[in-house]
């Protein structure tokens, strides 16, 4: 049996899956709720000066026909009063002493921070999280951010946070900077136990085509937001990366941003995260997700021989290098498996007008054109193909396009080893 | 718009077969289409709709230009959208079901573009400038107006002259109300004459109230959509009787106006085809409690759609297979059919010698098929008439000058979409002709 436990810069759970600070972790019954369903720990809803919301204040993007497959914000932090939330957070922890109760916090002076993470402790919070992220609202009061944006100001209230408590410190990153690791190396110099990352992402998510006002619309204007869920899951696993291999960096990250299944979380693992949070697909979906989520990490556990979660963290990390280490002397293509092969057609004119016009609806000359005893099954021109994955992409049938290594005699080589060290390339393919 | 039609007629009873799709569904669906490239649906539709384009722009909202798409290639797409038999073309060549997944439902997705734009009162072409030719068409059916609509985008007048006092055809008079009603059917044809430019001259019948010839004289051209002609008898004693009656006329009559079920307890359809399927649902669905389909070949060998038989049994209906009635029977008092005696025959269709069965019935409806209306323009010399069928070439010409033709009449009956085809394809040849003529 696989052991879920957990151990994110100190602060345990029964397993990886944390509620990330958002509207499922608003209160102590909506989070006892979900340690039921199967949580392991949440980090509570952003505590601070309790703010005055709008109405709306989400917004969600479809794309063909998938809702909300992004997601986006302008609520800001909580809006019941601090007492409400420290009596909710004690009853929590007494009622759930295993979970991770991880309290959030957003405020502005020092003295505002070592009341507010005393209160917190005093209350039962395993850990804390500063709110570094939010991009609307509160940033413009100098917060969120605002903080999280200058490396500076980032390691000094970090290092307030860490003198003043007694529990682990985590930082929680925006996305909305050109490159994470300055901001992840001054979380760790302010002294953080670890960071949370990502935050949301500056966001407009949509236009009221007809009304001539963005959305989600507030009376007759609004505002730009934070963009979340599945959509921005590749933004948010480059940034967990980008901290997880700098060697300077070393300390533990809860990932957060698009996790929507346990295929996700465990992405993110494999990526150096030792717990995942979610917000969007709770949202979406509600708690029950959870099920799957710790289902399918078992078995994905069971499958490859992970006892524990140690394990598996990281273990995509040495993977990820620099364009120039890659193999240019690799070769693929695409090899279409004409039993499962529908006929619909869609690899044809994906490569025709978007990759490399080599798929073609018959072979070249050959009128007759059945492939077991399908008509419509598409050929490749492999000596064309440069095995870009477009046909893959886009075919319906799972396994029907395969991208199939070829044996073309060239010895590895990259760009670096070629520039630096005249390693042979092979000639090129589809550049003419 | 008030109905032209009698606001009881027996069909006005008939539910939708299949119902129309809220926006909700029709977004779903939509959605859920691959979007094919060279896709088989559209080789599989005899008009060649862009069906993957419409459907995406079903997908995007973009309802109206969705329509416009289906009407640019059909512009009968409303009725074909509840009558084609999608099973066997679009939706059964959808690549879906080489996947074992439920294919798209285009008929659906088509009826609620199609629909929505006639709601809309949405009008999407214009007639050509002028040309100053003049084309008569014979009968006022999917035929013809697809030809003559297309002739009005070309700038030639035309002229409809139908027999009956409704236009649509077998739309408006034949067509199951379960898919298609006539008032939905009189609806479209007034959308299609809306183009302008299309005179009607309804209850005209050509051959007998005006003459073939006076018609070439007057106009440019001429096509000749007149469908097929009335239903086919079996020439067997008793067929005289009350109660005896071909299925297209008993059709038209509940469509039109009404038919009586109420007494009638059992009811004989002699046919395998689709009407003959057609009919034993609806006599059914009128509330006749048995109703019998006689045929004299096997149920794997119908002619009838199998998704329709499927049909038809789902609502009750019986069947006799590999029977051929031989006379009809009333009793003394001469109040009308009674019994149907048959034979059963062999694998050839050969009666088999002492094999009578007499099966009880107060209705008898003939679905053996029609006449053929070719012999009508006999007398022109040039036009080639085959078993009753105007032979043409593909693209609708027949062998004598300004003469086209299209639909059931030169196909022999097929179905409607069919018809609008070859309305069309008639159409541009025409459009040709008149060209070459106006350089001579
Ligand atoms: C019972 C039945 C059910 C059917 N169901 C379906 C179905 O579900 N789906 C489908 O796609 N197809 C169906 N069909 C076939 C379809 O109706 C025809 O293929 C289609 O209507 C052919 O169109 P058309 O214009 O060639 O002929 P028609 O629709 O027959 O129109 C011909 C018109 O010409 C008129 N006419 C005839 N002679 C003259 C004359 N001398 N002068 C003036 N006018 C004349 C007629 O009154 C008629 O209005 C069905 C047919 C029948 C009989
Ligand atoms: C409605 C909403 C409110 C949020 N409020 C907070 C918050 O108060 N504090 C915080 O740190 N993050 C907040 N977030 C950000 C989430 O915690 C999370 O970082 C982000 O949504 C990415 O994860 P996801 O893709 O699983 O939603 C909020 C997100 C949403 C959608
Ligand atoms: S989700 Fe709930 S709170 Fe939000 S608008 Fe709908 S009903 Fe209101």
């Amino acid at each position: 049996m696989p052991d879920l436990s957990t151990n994110c810069a100190g602060i345990r759970s029964p397993n990886p899956f944390w509620l990330a600070s958002a509207p499922p972790a608003n209160s102590g019954a909506q989070i006892q709720r979900a340690f039921d369903a199967g949580w392991g720990g949440a980090v509570w809803k952003t505590l601070g000066q309790p703010i005055q919301n709008v109405s709306s204040r989400f917004g969600g993007t479809t794309i063909r026909g998938v809702q909300a497959a992004g997601f986006n914000n302008i609520e800001l932090i909580t809006d019941r009063s601090l007492e409400t939330n420290f009596r909710e957070i004690y009853d929590t922890k007494k009622k759930y002493p295993k979970h991770a109760v991880v309290v959030s916090l957003m405020v502005e002076t020092r003295d505002e921070w070592r009341d507010i993470i005393k209160r917190s402790i005093d209350a039962g919070a395993d850990g804390l999280e500063l709110n570094f992220g939010c991009p609307h609202g509160m940033c413009e009061r100098g917060m969120g951010s605002a903080v999280g944006q200058e490396p500076r100001v980032n390691q000094e209230i970090t290092s307030w946070a860490v003198e003043y408590s007694t529990v682990p410190v985590l930082v929680k990153l925006t996305p909305n900077v050109s490159d994470i690791v300055p901001h992840g190396l001054a979380a760790k110099r302010g002294g953080a136990h670890g960071v949370s990352l990502i935050n949301t992402i500056k966001s407009i998510i949509s236009v009221d085509v007809d009304n001539f006002v963005l959305e989600p619309r507030v009376g007759s204007r609004s505002t730009n937001g934070g963009y979340c869920g599945a959509a921005v899951k590749p933004i948010a696993l480059h940034m967990v990366a980008s901290l997880a291999r700098h060697k300077d960096f070393g300390i533990p990250i809860s990932g957060i941003g698009g996790i929507s299944n346990w295929r996700d979380a465990v992405e993110f693992m494999l990526l150096g995260s030792s717990s995942v949070q979610v917000c969007t697909e709770v949202m979406l979906r509600g708690y029950r997700v959870v099920g799957d989520m710790i289902e399918g990490l078992e078995e994905y556990m069971r499958t490859h021989g992970f006892e524990t979660l140690d394990q598996l963290i990281g273990k995509a990390i040495p993977s990820y290098s620099e364009w120039g280490d890659l193999d240019l002397n690799y070769e693929t293509v695409a090899k279409i498996d004409a039993k499962s092969c529908i006929g619909c057609q869609a690899c044809v004119v994906a490569c025709m007008d978007g990759a490399h016009q080599c798929i073609f609806p018959q072979k070249p000359g050959d009128e007759a054109h059945v492939v077991e005893g399908k008509p419509r099954v598409p050929w490749i021109d492999e000596s064309e193909c440069v095995g870009c994955n477009l046909c893959k992409i886009v075919c319906p049938v799972p396994g029907c396009i395969d991208m199939v290594a070829v044996e073309n005699g060239f010895k590895p080589a990259t760009w670096n080893q070629h520039v630096h060290e005249g390693a042979q390339l092979r000639p090129k393919k589809g550049a003419h | 718009m008030p109905s032209r039609l009698d606001a009881e007629r027996s069909e006005v009873v008939f539910e939708d077969y299949k119902g129309a799709y809220t926006p909700a569904q029709a977004v779903l669906e939509a959605n859920r289409c691959i979007y094919c490239s060279d896709a088989p649906c559209v080789q599989a539709c005899p008009t060649h709709i862009e069906i993957p384009e419409f459907i995406r722009k079903i997908s995007t909202g973009n309802v109206k230009g969705a329509a416009r798409t289906i009407f640019e290639a059909n512009i009968l797409g409303t009725s074909c959208a509840r009558v084609c038999p999608v099973e066997v073309l679009c939706v059964g060549d959808c690549v879906y079901n080489e996947l074992g997944v439920p294919p798209i439902q285009i008929g659906k997705l088509q009826r609620y573009a199609t629909d929505a734009a006639l709601a809309g009162g949405e009008r999407f072409f214009e007639a050509g400038t002028e040309s100053g030719k003049r084309v008569a068409l014979i009968g006022g059916g999917p035929a013809s107006l697809a030809c003559a609509h297309e002739l009005r985008r070309l700038g030639h007048r035309c002229t409809i002259f139908e027999k009956r006092a409704v236009l649509g055809g077998l739309n408006t008079t034949g067509i199951a109300p379960h898919k298609l009603k006539a008032d939905t059917s009189v609806e479209e044809v007034d959308w299609i004459l809306g183009i302008g430019g299309i005179d009607v001259r309804a209850s005209v019948e050509v051959g007998k109230d005006v003459a073939l010839e006076a018609l070439e004289r007057e106009h440019d051209a001429v096509f000749f959509g007149a469908g097929l002609g009335a239903d086919t008898l079996m020439g067997i004693p008793g067929e005289e009787l009350a109660g005896v009656e071909g299925a297209v006329a008993w059709i038209e009559k509940m469509k039109l106006g009404r038919v009586a079920t109420g007494e009638v307890k059992r009811c004989v359809v002699v046919g395998g085809g689709n009407t003959a399927i057609d009919v034993v649902r609806e006599a059914r669905t009128l509330g006749i409690p048995e109703v019998t389909m006689v045929y004299r070949g096997t149920e794997p060998k119908m002619p009838g759609y199998a998704h329709e038989w499927k049909a038809a049994l789902g609502q009750g209906v019986r069947a006799e297979w590999q029977t051929l009635p031989v006379a009809f029977e009333g009793d003394a008092s001469g109040a009308g059919v009674k019994r149907v005696k048959c034979l059963r025959v062999d694998d050839a269709k050969r009666p088999i010698a002492g094999s009578e069965v007499t099966l009880e019935a107060d209705l008898v409806l003939l679905a053996i098929g029609q006449s053929k209306l070719g012999e009508l323009l006999a007398s022109l010399a040039g036009i080639e008439i085959a078993r009753g069928v105007v032979v043409t070439d593909a693209a609708g010409r027949t062998g004598r000058k300004k003469w086209f033709a299209g639909g059931d009449a030169k196909n022999g009956g097929k179905e409607v979409v069919n018809a609008a085809a070859e309305g069309m394809a008639a159409a541009r040849a025409i459009h040709a002709f008149l060209a070459g003529v106006g350089n001579a």
